[in-house]
């Protein structure tokens, strides 16, 4: 547990620290913002459904860009090769990499809050849709950051791991779309609308928290971690 | 201390160990020499359980270092090849890192840092990124890291390499040093790194052991071993009779003839100190025996037998 927390600051710092690590938080804040902003006045309506459905698609800019330096960084600078001669499991360093990049996620996400806090003096809108949507979000984020991990895994190049883990998202993201689904023949469609990250996310954001969902998302995470990791291991 | 036994380890299809063994007792400060792509960081990376060996194995402190690396990584402190270091990361901030991810805690952690700050000579630049810091700098953080924990074994890989020659010199009196408490080893591709600091040598070429020993046994070991040379004055024909004659001698030549005066090369019969014994034998043959000299085969000539031969 030290040692995961130990890494866990050591990442969350770097997050902090590098003038990055804020311009994403800005461009994300920014876009967020707008994108729902834009719409909110047209629909003359307190809905923050339109808000949500936004995420996954600014989660695939936003999360391989705080992830590809994940393993990618430590590659390109040797200094892997601490890390993996300090006294900790590799799971450890692993573990500790994905809690600080959830973390940062994390912050994004409360930085969002002002705009339904707002929508709450505004008129009344449905807290449970909100709180469904922002768990939904954390999910689908962690999902998507333990795929940029596993693509970053695979790399020395920073870029690299970025459009890789953003094609990975983006193509388990596009499957469960209902425009891939019609295309299918039905047997094949159930398997790939639940595979798809979006069906579960639609679920969660309206607020049905589904055992199946969390479980999916917990299996996806697992999996790619799980990936990372052989590949580290591998490629020493 | 440290025991390895029969390393191999391939990449693709270069074999970069080809049946490594050799240990190291505790207290010795081992210089691991050989030339650029012989081997030696891979041997260190199997030793600190950064790498594994496709055969053979390594023991650290009694510990093999495959099953029980995280204990094995506990008790060793590690310079790695070229120094990494987050370059982002202040110098307190990244010796913080390092001793939480090795277990201090408190005031533990805190008097770890001062003490190694104080010997690695960088308690100016604590606040400093390390990006911002000289390479000398750098390298005394790596060294830094390397002994945040008291480590009972120190590996360093090539830790004077890129460092101007008072760095140099600094850098190997602190391996000096600490080699007084701790079982060291420095890899290096520069001999008189080795002769600097080292009790004992280990080369490795082409993934292999070539020779190991004090810097004496390799020097004396060398082909060339120990030439005496001799200069005469007048009677080279008897000279050069009774040389043949005498069974302290094994070979004698003569290289060079200046006036009068003759200088033989002479090489002994074993490892025998022979220059009493040539006085005696010029005082009773009546030669006027003018100069007399040992020389040995330098570590140089040793290395580069060792590693060029085919």
């Amino acid at each position: 547990m030290k040692g995961v927390r130990a890494v866990f600051r050591k990442e969350f710092r770097s997050y902090l620290q590098s003038s990055m690590g804020y311009i994403y938080l800005v461009v994300f804040l920014v876009l967020a913002n707008w994108l729902f902003l834009r719409g909110f006045f047209i629909v003359n309506q307190l809905s923050f459904r339109s808000f949500f459905l936004l995420m996954p698609w600014l989660f695939l800019l936003f999360i391989p860009a705080i992830t590809m330096r994940i393993w990618a960084e430590e590659r390109k600078l040797g200094t892997i090769e601490i890390l993996f001669t300090l006294p900790l499991k590799e799971s450890q360093v692993l573990i500790g990499k994905f809690l600080a990049s959830l973390a940062f996620l994390g912050i994004s996400l409360l930085l969002t809050l002002p705009l339904p806090i707002t929508g709450a003096f505004l008129g009344s809108p449905d807290v449970g849709q909100i709180v469904g949507g922002y768990l939904g979000a954390l999910f689908l984020g962690a999902a998507y950051i333990s795929i940029g991990t596993f693509a970053s895994s695979l790399t020395d190049s920073q870029i690299v791991a970025f459009i890789l883990g953003a094609i990975i998202c983006f193509a388990l993201f596009l499957v469960g779309e209902n425009f891939v689904l019609v295309t299918l023949p039905p047997s094949i469609a159930s398997v790939f609308r639940y595979l798809g990250l979006g069906s579960h996310f639609d679920s969660i954001a309206r607020g049905v928290i589904d055992s199946r969902d969390v479980i999916y998302y917990l299996s996806v995470i697992w999996f790619f971690l799980y990936l990372s990791l052989r590949v580290v291991e591998d490629k020493r | 201390m440290i025991e390895v036994n029969d390393l191999v380890k391939t990449y693709g299809q270069v074999r970069a160990l080809d049946g490594v063994s050799f240990s190291i007792r505790k207290g010795e400060i081992i210089g691991f020499l050989g030339p650029n792509g012989a081997g030696k960081t891979t041997t260190m990376r199997i030793i600190t359980g950064y790498l594994r060996p496709d055969g053979g194995n390594a023991v650290v402190a009694g510990y093999d270092v495959a099953s029980y690396p995280i204990e094995v990584k506990r008790r060793i402190g590690y310079l790695p090849e070229d120094n990494p270091l987050y370059m982002d990361m202040q110098v307190r901030e990244y010796l913080e890192f390092i001793g939480e991810a090795r277990g201090l805690e408190g005031s533990e952690l805190k008097e770890s840092m001062d003490r190694v700050s104080e010997i690695a000579g960088i308690s100016g630049v604590l606040k400093r990124p390390v990006g911002e810091l000289s390479r000398g700098y750098r390298q005394r953080v790596g060294l830094a890291q390397a002994l945040l924990h008291d480590p009972d074994i120190l590996i360093l890989d090539e830790p004077t390499s890129g460092l101007d020659p008072s760095q140099i010199v600094e850098i190997r009196g602190l391996i000096k040093e600490l080699g007084r408490e701790k079982t060291v080893v420095v890899s290096t591709h520069i001999l008189p790194e080795v002769s600097a600091t080292s009790s004992r040598v280990i080369i490795i070429n082409k993934g292999r052991i070539v020779a190991e020993g004090t810097i004496e046994e390799l020097e004396r070991k060398a082909e060339k071993g120990e030439t005496l040379y001799a200069v005469f004055r007048d009677g080279r024909a008897d000279l050069e009779r009774e040389l043949s004659s005498l069974d302290f001698v094994e070979d004698f030549q003569l290289v060079s003839v200046d006036g009068d005066e003759f200088k033989f090369a002479i090489k002994p019969r074993g490892d025998e100190d022979i220059r009493e014994k040539l006085f005696d034998f010029a005082v009773e043959h009546n030669f006027k025996l003018l100069e007399i000299w040992r020389e040995r085969a330098t570590l140089e000539e040793v290395f580069l037998q060792l590693t060029t031969e085919e």
